[in-house]
């Protein structure tokens, strides 16, 4: 593991990170998922050196470098906003760290020279940070970080305040770089598309603890508890309680319904998660012997441009998303009987909070 | 007039109210001016007049450099770091300008003054305070140290702490972090301190003229010819010091409207 935390706790300012212990593996592309106030920038600073932990221990490539300045501990930074320094032009701005780190001239043109190159930067070498588009503030602060060439290189919400367009074109750029000089990323992003299209793995934060980590698809399957679940887009959680268990799936009374859950529910009282992507709508009557079918009445439709939400009432409410041309062909309103379905295996059990590590 | 119409009243009271501000400060400029004219030749051809001129010139200088050394890293300090007791040092940084100058003059007198401890230690180096350049210095410093103090830690808080700790993160040490980011960075705002700092010092009088009066400065040059030299040489050194005090502003301003590094 070239970063390794172990319960690492800080508090500052009257939030705290509690008990964070993380790998991340060398080369491996990790994403710090979390909403606003999860503590990622925190952890991401700490890590960094610029808040010393109050327990636990940071160990880079093996070593401890807990109580190293931030200048000694061979990590990349880019923060929020990229902040390049506007009194230096871009070649200024990429030769910063080997400048501070004594290397000699002619090497720091060699290496400066080449990374402005790699990165497609040779045309900006001259210019002023204030004239640069966000997109490219972006791939500066990323190209003054890699020449220094860091054992695990740290963004801050790398793409939260460029446009779209832009965003896109640092996420080719971190893809690209990430496989080409196979470095070790640790990224920051309360977006769980921007983590789930660049991370191997991620590891999900709330109030200053890591809650679930693991690769995309092992969280989105199976979220550890409901705050993840909610999190990762599971709109449709509803309290409910055990029926029976039978042939490998709980029956879950939810307002009177009956829903079926492949696997085990461990308490009687449990709480049940389902996508709004993995409910179908049908607007005539539907059964079938692998899915649960529900009956309700559209009670509100939201257009998210090339999807729709779809609000149904069936005793509780239950959020579906339809494709455009979907929701136009079924002539949907407000008021329009509907029947859902969803599989067993698209409902989740989800525990009470609880963090994990894993 | 119909462009005044189509400005807001607000707008329009502001501009009037500002009109009176400005004239305040120039009619007074410009008369002393104009009166000084016939004179100004005599006042340029008279060594008292123009050593005074150069003598207040240069001890300001001196005395913005001290502060320079001096007053930055505590600007810095100030700006950048909490300790105990922060809030009553940043107030006493405002004192030399609350006090009468003449006070502040006898404040300094009873500490550098040869009949004083630590004057009567300096003294025995040869560190004379009294009618000395040194007085003059520590007397402008003393009045006007709070302009760049305050104009430097003005600076020093514009700089983005994250942009400093991203320098740090690139393997800056936090004197490297000053030297190449928070001081350029800071620059300008500090060269501003100077030129006030330095204007102050060479307009102060009180303080100077209790602890040195001499060598003759401009101030007190003024003071001693409004008894003896008549109102019309008094109006001629005045027009002159008016005369080079618009050159330096013009030169000064010129100067720091560009930046340091070719334009972004």
């Amino acid at each position: 593991m070239v970063l390794k935390l172990e319960h690492l706790s800080k508090a500052w300012h009257g939030f705290a990170l509690r008990d964070v212990s993380l790998d991340v593996a060398d080369g491996e592309y990790f994403a710090l998922l979390g909403p606003n106030g999860a503590g990622k920038t925190l952890l991401l600073e700490t890590i960094i050196g610029f808040h010393k932990p109050d327990k636990g221990r940071i160990l880079l490539d093996s070593k401890d470098v807990t109580s190293l300045p931030p200048e000694k501990r061979s990590l990349g930074y880019v923060p929020q906003n990229c902040m390049l320094f506007p009194h230096m032009r871009v070649w200024q701005n990429v030769e910063f760290g080997l400048r501070m780190r004594g290397v000699a001239e002619g090497d720091r043109r060699k290496t400066v020279d080449r990374m402005l190159m790699l990165m497609g930067l040779t045309s900006l070498a001259e210019k002023s940070p204030m004239t640069l588009s966000g997109g490219e503030r972006q791939k500066v602060a990323l190209a003054r970080v890699l020449v220094i060439e860091p054992k695990v290189v740290l963004l801050d919400e790398p793409l939260t305040s460029i446009d779209d367009e832009s965003s896109r074109v640092v996420k080719d750029e971190l893809k690209r770089i990430h496989r080409d000089l196979n470095v070790t990323v640790v990224h920051v992003t309360h977006n769980q598309m921007e983590a789930f299209s660049l991370a191997q793995r991620v590891a999900v934060m709330n109030c200053g603890q890591v809650v679930q980590v693991g690769t995309t698809k092992s969280l989105l399957s199976c979220p550890a508890d409901e705050f993840v679940g909610r999190f990762l887009g599971y709109e449709n959680i509803c309290k409910g309680r055990l029926v029976k268990s039978e042939e490998g799936l709980s029956f879950v009374d939810v307002s009177g319904l009956v829903i079926r859950a492949a696997g085990d529910v461990e308490d009687d009282e449990c709480t049940v998660g389902i996508r709004p992507e993995d409910v179908s709508l049908h607007t005539k009557p539907f059964t079938s012997s692998e899915a649960n079918v529900l009956r309700g009445v559209v009670a509100d439709c939201v257009d998210l441009g090339p999807i729709v939400s779809v609000s149904v009432d069936t005793g509780f409410k239950v959020k579906a998303t339809v494709a455009k041309g979907s929701f136009l062909e079924l002539n949907l309103e407000r008021g329009t009987e509907v029947w859902l379905s969803f599989k067993f295996e698209s409902v989740r059990i989800l525990n009470k909070h609880q963090p994990q590590v894993g | 007039m119909a462009w005044l119409k189509q400005k807001s009243p607000f707008i329009v009271v502001s501009s009037v109210l500002g009109l009176v501000m400005a004239l305040f400060i120039i009619v007074p400029i410009f008369g002393a001016l104009t009166y000084s004219t016939g004179g100004l030749q005599n006042a340029l051809a008279s060594s008292v007049v123009t050593n005074a001129i150069f003598m207040s010139f240069y001890c300001a200088l001196l005395a913005t450099l001290f502060i320079f050394v001096f007053g930055i890293p505590f600007a810095y300090v100030l700006s950048k770091y909490e300790f105990p007791g922060k809030k009553a040092v940043d107030s006493l940084v405002d004192l030399p300008i609350l006090i009468p100058h003449n006070a502040a003059g006898l404040a300094l007198l009873v500490v550098l003054g040869r009949a004083y401890p630590i004057g009567s230690f300096l003294n025995s180096f040869g560190i004379t305070f009294q009618d000395t350049i040194f007085g003059i210095v520590a007397a402008m410093a003393f009045v006007s140290c709070p302009f760049m103090i305050r104009s430097a830690q003005e600076a020093f808080s514009a700089v983005n702490p994250a942009m400093e700790r991203t320098a740090r993160s690139l393997g800056a040490t936090n004197f490297k972090v000053f030297v190449h980011v928070t001081f350029p960075l800071a620059l300008r705002g500090i060269l501003t301190g100077c030129l006030l700092t330095w204007a102050r010092a060479v307009a102060e009088f009180g303080a100077v003229v209790v602890l040195a009066e001499f060598p003759l400065t401009a101030p007190v040059l003024l003071y001693n010819l409004s008894s003896t030299g008549g109102l019309s040489v008094e109006l001629a050194v005045t027009g002159l010091l008016i005369l080079l005090a618009i050159v330096i502003l013009v030169i000064f301003r010129i100067a720091t409207s560009k930046p340091a590094r070719p334009a972004y």
